[in-house]
């Protein structure tokens, strides 16, 4: 009989279960080894040496690095580990510009938490930092190199996850830092503005770009009208920072802290995302059944979008040529409500409450903007901005009693709902195509087949005859991919839902900084409950979609919805890629082919 | 002021097909297209990066970590004094200062207006049994004094003028 592997960890006997490094181990074993370079979703990068562990034989190592083996004995919090930790802090500090107070990341910044736990009340070094410049150039992150440690955490991130390498380290020794390349501004680069670089940034070196203040304006302004629409995913995660668990809704407490806040009317971005499900199946089962432009990738992310439309321009034809759902709630918004609520264009402001950091360069499209200026979504505030604002208005969130949306932009069904999910878009559409192409009432909403959390999943399923096969993809590097296999004209899929977020909008740049697979799971579980708990589940039952189709926009994909609910995409290659143009080839030829909705417009796509 | 050259994407192209358009070469591909400018142009960083299929920042990172590539065109004499510790002790920054000041240059300017001469600091040469030392144009003087080593750069700048002349 084989024995179990273990070894000795603080003088406590712990199984080896397959474990890639000592440090998850020792994390198993419930004692907490400090990092910041770490993240296990990444590669190890072993340069903070904060996790370092005295092995038995072999002196002191860094746990992330060392392979955890039978017999081996561990210590973690010797006299000398503890002090050497504790100089790595102040070194930092040493070299940080410490102005936590004003940090966007204090109270969830790694290095002020680390310094607190680990009992550093003085830094012992002169203090080396020298002001360098802050990047407000991109509309959706603000990059402040004053508070880098160095960790490479978002040079991973960028390269490995989203397979794009916007940042990276440049220079060396004392004069090195992470910046884009040639040390330009971050929206002269391919930043596509996902934010997950701020997403495991352990300090305020990244963070969401700040829109309150805009807000705020507006809120005491006498002659706006404010109304906002909150994501799917906001519902899943704002409570995380009022001191609910993960995974814990408070669609109720949201809107009841929105309206406190002195929001007119409060709507539900699900709606819009009803409408979305309606416009972009339509579109689908067409070209489905024409046989044109499939794969049809879907539109709903703007940092997808605009991946597409810089790296895979020639493959641009291939998305849906719908709004996204944030985008669709402005039009609709401008649309309607300036008659419904009596005011003027000019004095309607729409606000965007996003997990997301990328819709805020999505609501800055000159595309997005009217001639005389008025933009369809006004501002986009991230989840974190909207528990800022709680906070500084001094809502007591946690004891709230819960409020409803506003009608008609607030009714939504449970389709809409699972936007904020990986795979949500794609069930979302197959409630709806399905029951279309098969003229039948559905048996069972559920399609299980679409949930899960590999970064590429395949879905077939026959339709009355027809194949259906789809692909759901999170994560840029794995969109990468597929493109690559669809430029290849390798890949027979019709439909591919793509997510830029490791596991969705649940996971956006805009959301409390999580904690890891775990948090991110148990938010998209909360969306698929929410679900459950609406009485409608398909977005061909909203009675308040179909009514805008009957008063207001006409036919499904008819002129004025494609005026409204549609868009097009530019080549965005040549802007970003000097090289491209100096290679004396000829720009890439434009698509020729046209969305049939756009065959109204002429409009080349 | 400083004059950039106009990067010629055929001669890039034709060092990276010499390296077999391999990524792990990439420094490799840096040295050479370094020896055609006498510098990295943007833009031929730019070009190498598209074609080895690399992020811009990652070749930005890797060219601006070795100190031996430059990033501003560099003069067409380089002067590289030696300030290890063997020749720091033997006087190399009077010689340093020498040499600036003839030239006209400081620490932050070390490229002359008319692109004649760059000069820089090396961390050490491995030739401390001459300190001090410097390479000028690759062509190793031991043992210098100040008043040598503007003697040496006043040669080179006369003979530029006879070649100009010709």
């Amino acid at each position: 009989m084989k024995t179990q592997d273990t070894l000795i960890v603080d003088g406590r006997e712990v199984a080896i279960e397959g474990e890639p490094n000592l440090l998850e181990l020792i994390r198993k074993a419930g004692i907490e080894i400090p990092t910041f370079c770490y993240h296990s979703e990444l590669s190890v990068y072993g340069a903070c040496r904060l996790c370092l562990v005295d092995i038995e034989g072999r002196g002191i190592q860094a746990s992330c690095s060392a392979r955890p083996e039978s017999g081996m004995v561990v210590r973690t919090r010797t006299q000398e580990i503890r002090e050497m930790r504790k100089i790595s802090v102040e070194l930092l500090l040493a070299n940080h510009d410490m102005d936590c107070p004003t940090c966007p990341k204090s109270r969830s910044c790694k290095l002020q938490d680390l310094a607190h736990k680990l009992g550093v009340d003085k830094v012992r070094f002169k203090r080396t930092h020298k002001p360098k410049p802050v990047d407000h150039s991109s509309p959706c992150l603000t990059r402040d190199p004053n508070k880098c440690v160095l960790c490479g955490d978002c040079v991973r991130a960028c390269y490995e996850i989203q397979g794009i390498g916007a940042i990276d380290f440049v220079g060396r020794g004392t004069s090195n830092q992470v910046m884009p390349a040639f040390g330009k501004d971050l929206n002269q680069v391919e930043c596509v503005g996902c934010g997950q670089c701020a997403a495991v940034c352990p300090t305020g070196a990244l963070s969401p770009k700040r829109e309150v203040n805009q807000v705020w304006r507006d809120l005491e302004n006498p002659a706006k009208t404010v109304v906002v629409q909150i994501a799917p995913a906001v519902r899943a995660g704002l409570g995380e920072f009022f001191g609910s668990e993960a995974g814990a809704t408070c669609t109720g407490k949201t809107v009841a802290a929105l309206k406190a806040l002195g929001f007119d009317q409060v709507y539900d971005t699900c709606f819009a995302a009803d409408l979305t499900v309606i416009e972009e199946a339509n579109e689908f089962i067409q070209r489905k059944t024409a046989g044109e432009r499939l794969p049809q990738f879907t539109s709903c992310c703007p940092a997808w979008v605009k991946f597409t439309e810089q790296f895979y321009p020639e493959l641009r034809h291939h998305l849906s040529t719908c709004r996204s759902p944030q985008q669709m709630f402005g039009s609709m918004a401008r649309e309607l409500l300036p008659n419904m609520l009596g005011v003027k264009n000019e004095d309607l402001v729409v606000v965007s409450i996003m997990p997301c950091t990328a819709k805020k360069f999505e609501a800055k499209l000159d595309k997005f903007i009217d001639a005389d200026g008025v933009a369809d979504v006004d501002h986009v505030v991230t989840t974190q901005g909207l528990a800022r604002m709680i906070e500084e208005a001094g809502i007591d969130f946690a004891n709230l009693p819960p409020e409803s949306f506003d009608m008609p932009m607030g009714f939504r069904t449970g389709a809409g709902i699972l936007f904020g999910a990986s795979g949500g878009v794609s069930e979302a559409v197959l409630r709806y195509a399905v029951e279309k192409i098969s003229d039948m009432p559905l048996p069972s909403v559920d399609f299980h087949q679409t949930r899960g959390e590999e970064g590429i999943r395949e879905v077939n399923l026959e339709v009355n005859g027809m194949m259906l096969k789809l692909c759901i993809v999170h994560g840029l590097a794995n969109a990468r991919t597929i493109a690559e296999q669809v430029k290849a004209g390798q890949c027979d899929y019709d439909l591919i839902e793509v997510m830029t977020c490791p596991g969705g909008c649940v996971a956006g740049a805009g959301q409390p900084v999580s904690i890891g697979r775990q948090t991110i799971r148990q938010r998209a579980q909360a969306l698929y409950n929410n679900d459950k708990t609406v009485q409608i589940h398909k977005s061909q039952d909203n009675f308040e979609v179909a009514r805008c189709y009957s008063d207001c926009l006409g036919d499904v994909g008819g002129d004025k919805a494609h005026k409204l609910l549609h868009t097009h995409y530019q080549n965005r290659r040549a802007v970003i890629n000097q090289a491209n143009s100096c290679k004396g080839a000829p720009a890439l030829a434009p698509t020729q082919a046209t969305c049939a909705a756009c065959e109204k417009c002429g409009a080349a796509v | 002021m400083t004059a950039t050259v106009t990067c010629d994407y055929a001669k890039v192209q034709s060092i990276l097909d010499g390296h077999g358009n391999d990524p792990a070469r990439l420094i490799s591909i840096l040295q050479a297209v370094q020896a055609e400018y006498r510098y990295l142009p943007e833009e031929a960083l730019a070009y190498v990066a598209e074609a080895l299929n690399l992020p811009p920042a990652r070749v930005y990172g890797v060219a601006t970590f070795y100190a031996h590539f430059a990033l501003e065109p560099k003069g067409r004499h380089v002067v590289k004094l030696c300030d290890g510790t063997a020749c720091h002790v033997r006087g190399s920054m009077p010689i340093l200062e020498a040499i600036r000041k003839r030239l006209g240059l400081t620490g932050e300017k070390v490229t002359t207006d008319d692109m004649a001469f760059t000069v820089e600091t090396v961390s050490c040469l491995g030739a401390c049994g001459l300190a001090p030392a410097v390479v000028i144009d690759e062509e190793v003087h031991g043992q210098v004094t100040p008043e040598q080593a503007v003697t040496l750069i006043e040669a080179i700048i006369e003979k530029d003028k006879e070649a100009s002349h010709v």
